[in-house]
C-alpha cells in the first residue's frame, strides 16, 4: 500500500515546500551575484575575467552532482523499484544536462582570453563533453521503447554505467597533463583560494544547488500528474 | 558605470557566460513550470469528465506505474 501513497504525499509536501525553495534560491542568487561583482576583487593574474568562475564552477559541480544523483535514483529504482526513484532520475537529468553545457560553454567563453583557444581536447574538457552526451542519451533511450517501464530500465542502467566517468572527470586534472587548472576547493589541506573570492562561490553553488531542487519539485509533480492523467485514460478506454 | 561593464578588457567573454547561464535556466525553469500547469489542467479535465463515483479510485491508483 505504501507504494501508492508515496507519490500522493509526495505531491502535498512537494506543494509546501516549494514556495520556500523559490524564495531561498532568488535571495541566493541575488547575495552571490552582489558579491561577485561587487566585493570580489579582480584575480592577480586574470583581472576581471575570473568572474567567469562563479558562473562556470557551480555549474560544473551541479553537472557531476545532478549525475550522482541521477546514478543513485536509478540504482533504487532497479533494485527496489520505488516508484519515485525512476520519476528523481528522470525528473534531473535535463537539469544536469543544462548544467553540464553551461559549464563547457562559460568554460569555452574563460579559455578563449585565458588560456588562448576557445576548445582543447585535454582530459578535463574531454571526459565533461563526454558526461553532456550521457545525459542527452541517458534522455533519448528513455524516449525510445514504446513500452515506458523498458525505457525506464534501459536509461537506468546507462546511468549506473556511465557514473564510472564522474571520479574521472574529478581526477583528471591530477592525472592528465591538462590546460585546465587543478581544484582549489575541494582538495586536500582544505580551499586554496581567498576568502573574498570562496564566499561568493559557495553562495552561488548554493543558489544552483536550491535552484536543482526547484526545477526538481516542479518537474516531479508533472511527471506524477502525467501518470495519473495515463491512467485516466486508460479506465476510459477500458469503459470505467 | 562604462568601467563596469567592459569588465576590464574581458567584457566580451564576463557578460555572455552569464547571460547564457541566466537564460538557460530561466528557460528550463518556465518550460518545467509551464508543462506542470497544463498537465494539471488536463488531469483537472478528466477527472471532472470521470465524474464522482470513480474518484477513490484514482486517489490510490496514482502513480503505480512509475
Amino acid at each position: 500500500m505504501h507504494r501508492f501513497a508515496n507519490p500522493t504525499r509526495f505531491l502535498r509536501i512537494a506543494a509546501v515546500v516549494q514556495p520556500w525553495i523559490a524564495g531561498i534560491t532568488v535571495a541566493l542568487f541575488a547575495a552571490g551575484l552582489y558579491m561577485a561583482f561587487f566585493t570580489a576583487p579582480p584575480d592577480y593574474q586574470q583581472g576581471e575575467s575570473v568572474r567567469i568562475m562563479y558562473v562556470h564552477v557551480p555549474a560544473a559541480w551541479m553537472g557531476m552532482f545532478c549525475y550522482a544523483a541521477m546514478a543513485i535514483a536509478s540504482a533504487v529504482a532497479l533494485i527496489w523499484k520505488h516508484p519515485l526513484a525512476d520519476v528523481a532520475a528522470k525528473a534531473t537529468a535535463p537539469v544536469g544536462a543544462a548544467f553540464t553545457f553551461l559549464s563547457l560553454a562559460t568554460g569555452s567563453l574563460w579559455g578563449k582570453p585565458m588560456w588562448g583557444t576557445w576548445w582543447v581536447w585535454d582530459a578535463r574538457l574531454t571526459s565533461m563533453l563526454i558526461l553532456f552526451f550521457l545525459y542527452i542519451g541517458y534522455m533519448a533511450l528513455q524516449g525510445a521503447f514504446d513500452d515506458r517501464a523498458r525505457g525506464a530500465k534501459a536509461s537506468a542502467i546507462l546511468a549506473l554505467v556511465g557514473a564510472v566517468n564522474l571520479p574521472i572527470i574529478k581526477f583528471s586534472v591530477d592525472w592528465w597533463n591538462t590546460l585546465h587548472q587543478p581544484a582549489s576547493v575541494i582538495k586536500m589541506g582544505g580551499p586554496s583560494i581567498h576568502p573574498d573570492m570562496l564566499w561568493p562561490l559557495l553562495i552561488m553553488a548554493v543558489a544552483f544547488k536550491t535552484y536543482y531542487v526547484w526545477v526538481l519539485l516542479v518537474r516531479i509533480r508533472q511527471e506524477i500528474t502525467a501518470n495519473k492523467v495515463r491512467i485516466l485514460r486508460l479506465k476510459q478506454v477500458h469503459g470505467g | 558605470m562604462a568601467d563596469f561593464f567592459s569588465m576590464g578588457g574581458y567584457g566580451a567573454y564576463v557578460w555572455p557566460s552569464y547571460g547564457m547561464t541566466a537564460i538557460i535556466m530561466l528557460v528550463l525553469l518556465i518550460m518545467s513550470v509551464r508543462s506542470l500547469k497544463s498537465t494539471e489542467s488536463t488531469f483537472n479535465r478528466l477527472k471532472a469528465e470521470a465524474g464522482p463515483k470513480n474518484k477513490k479510485n484514482e486517489e490510490t491508483s496514482n502513480g503505480d506505474e512509475a
